[in-house]
């Protein structure tokens, strides 16, 4: 018996619990694919339909929902909006941030880390707890029912967490390659834009990938600040159009997928940036 | 024609040193004011002056005048109403802390670090952390429709031989229950995710001399995982508390905050007071206890945190 090598002993043993783990594993995996699921196969019918058969697969799928939507301007100026708020507050969030995480990643002066603290108090608490007071701010700026409002409204909120993500990208790079770069007579700026802008791109690029996210998500900011139904971004006219046609839950369902899929697509292709991100954020203080 | 005279080395070693000294004070200044002037007019000062108007009973048009002192805050904390979105806000917290989180960890070391089809999972998982709460919200409204033929959930559970379909969202007893599921639908892949950063970075070694100690799987991951995992899970304990103490989006489209007010939450609360009613003086009030719950919890982690820290780091 001793002569059996422990490797093939161990193949059965390893047989059930690997079997148990892909059995919770798929389980869990079909809670979270069936409410998709359960939503495309809804926007592919008629509203009789759905009546007499919701679960279904849809025999044969109508377009006509969707053909609907999109045939209206409605979810195309919300698209719209939200990309034009989704990338300008992308921008501002990437350059304000590393502007900032520059000068706290290699540079010395006094004052240096209160005022570090200062800029991570954002952390401490979500926008959702600052709209209001916000909100009174914007008024008396007279930017209610503006894009710029939201706009600096999410780049103010992505200031703490993105700063200090970047921040420790940034003092990864090796500060040879500073004191290099300036006995060459690079500037600072020289420096940050020529050598490590270039250089921390993954970096740049999962920030971005997070901020994208949590703007096009974001409902509280243009809830609160935009009024006029044409600057409205998707989860504000999602919201609305699911009030309006409630009964119509054929239609609610294909404005809903219908929104959902620049978000899905979108994760498919950044899914490491995001990852990537989020991790490096995690990791903070 | 006249040489001009070389310079001292050491003089012009001087003025070289002093004008890059000046070079990186003025890039210190423009590099950090955009971040500073956001920072401080769309966070600093909005809270300061919310402190002002939060004394005041105001509607919003024309000037605060109608001064009230801390009546407001007296009038928030005897509100039952509010009371209650501060408990079902605690609820959460509770049920996402002893639930939530385990349920994440239990995923994340079942994935672990080599298990066949681990990005496949992970793909899946953490999918509905990038659909907006408002699409959450209006998919699962569906799910859990009260009609069995209309939402699937009822549909299933009427499968069982005497079980009659729930009225979920519109019952005042199950509707933070069907809330807290939903949250976790969405939210449990991102905790997952970090955990399985976390797991990333334990050194196979370690748990590799474990084993060879005879420690079995069960006490690997008591022993030598949650420990060393700890400041990830530090991380997801903070994020999560925070979320929940300040969800608004879900909530909002699924029930407004109702049945009866059955699941009202903080920022629900603050909202429909501040932006339905525009009672603004009052809405400040309640931002700034929303907001002084929030600093209590992050301050308190802080501490904790550090002091474990120390702890750990010997």
């Amino acid at each position: 018996m001793a002569t059996v090598p422990p490797r093939r002993r161990s193949t059965p043993r390893k047989f059930w619990p690997r079997f148990f783990q892909y059995l919770v594993l798929s389980f869990i995996t079909l809670i979270i694919i069936v409410p998709l699921v359960i939503l495309v196969f809804s926007s592919l019918k008629t509203t009789g339909e759905m009546f007499l058969s919701p679960y279904t697969i849809p025999n044969p799928p109508h377009w006509e929902n969707y053909s609907g939507i999109l045939s209206a301007p409605s979810f195309w100026i919300f698209l719209r909006n939200s990309i034009i708020v989704m990338v300008a507050s992308t921008a501002g969030v990437l350059a304000v941030c590393s502007l900032a995480a520059f000068v706290f990643a290699r540079m010395k002066f006094r004052g240096k880390e209160l005022a570090f603290n200062f800029l991570t108090l954002g952390l401490m608490f979500p926008i959702t707890v600052a709209i209001m007071p916000v909100y009174l701010v914007i008024r008396q700026l007279q930017l209610t029912d503006t894009f710029i409002a939201v706009i600096l409204v999410q780049t103010a909120f992505g200031i703490s967490q993105n700063m200090l993500i970047l921040r420790g990208f940034f003092l990864a790079v090796p500060v040879e390659l500073q004191d290099a770069a300036s006995i060459d007579g690079c500037t600072s700026f020289g420096f940050f834009w020529r050598v490590l802008l270039p250089l921390v791109r993954p970096a740049l690029a999962a920030v971005g990938a997070l901020t994208m996210i949590v703007s096009w998500n974001d409902l509280l900011t243009p809830l609160v600040i935009l009024d006029s139904q044409n600057l409205w971004t998707l989860p504000l006219g999602t919201m609305q159009f699911q009030g309006q046609y409630s009964s119509d839950l054929a239609v609610v369902a294909a404005f809903v997928a219908l929104s959902a899929l620049p978000a899905i697509i979108f994760y498919l292709f950044a899914e490491r940036q995001i990852v990537a991100g989020l991790t490096a954020g995690a990791v903070k203080g | 024609m006249e040489i001009p005279a070389v310079r001292n080395v050491t003089e012009s070693y001087h003025i070289r040193r002093s004008s890059r000294r000046i070079q990186d004070k003025v890039t210190i200044v423009l590099f950090l004011a955009p971040a500073f002037i956001l920072f401080l007019a769309f966070l600093v000062y909005p809270i300061l002056r919310s402190v002002y108007f939060s004394m005041f009973d105001w509607n919003g048009l024309g000037p605060a005048v109608d001064y009230v002192g801390l009546d407001n805050f007296k009038d928030i904390l005897t509100d039952t109403v509010f009371m209650r979105a501060v408990g079902n806000c605690l609820l959460i917290v509770v049920l996402s802390l002893g639930i939530q989180l385990p349920l994440a960890l239990a995923l994340a070391i079942m994935v672990g670090r080599d298990l066949p089809g681990r990005a496949f999972f992970r793909l899946i998982f953490f999918m509905p952390y990038v659909l907006s709460e408002v699409i959450t919200g209006i998919i699962w409204m569906g799910l859990f429709n009260a009609d069995p033929s209309r939402g699937l959930v009822n549909a299933l559970l009427v499968l069982i031989p005497g079980v009659k379909p729930q009225g979920f969202l519109s019952d005042i007893n199950q509707v933070m229950g069907v809330i807290f599921v939903v949250l976790t639908w969405k939210f449990f892949g991102l905790h997952m995710l970090l955990y399985l950063a976390g797991l990333q970075n334990i050194p196979r070694e370690i748990e590799e001399a474990a084993l060879i100690d005879g420690a079995n799987r069960w006490q690997l991951i008591q022993n030598v995982t949650i420990p060393l995992l700890s400041s990830t899970i530090r991380t997801t304990i903070l994020l999560s508390v925070l979320g929940s103490l300040t969800q608004f989006g879900l909530v909002w489209t699924m029930t407004g905050g109702g049945p009866v007010n059955a699941s009202e939450f903080m920022a629900t609360y603050m909202y429909r007071f501040a932006f339905k009613r525009f009672l603004l003086g009052y809405g400040s009030a309640v931002a700034l206890v929303m907001l002084l719950i929030c600093l209590t919890f992050s301050v308190a982690y802080m501490r904790l945190a550090r002091q474990e820290d120390y702890q750990v780091s010997w």
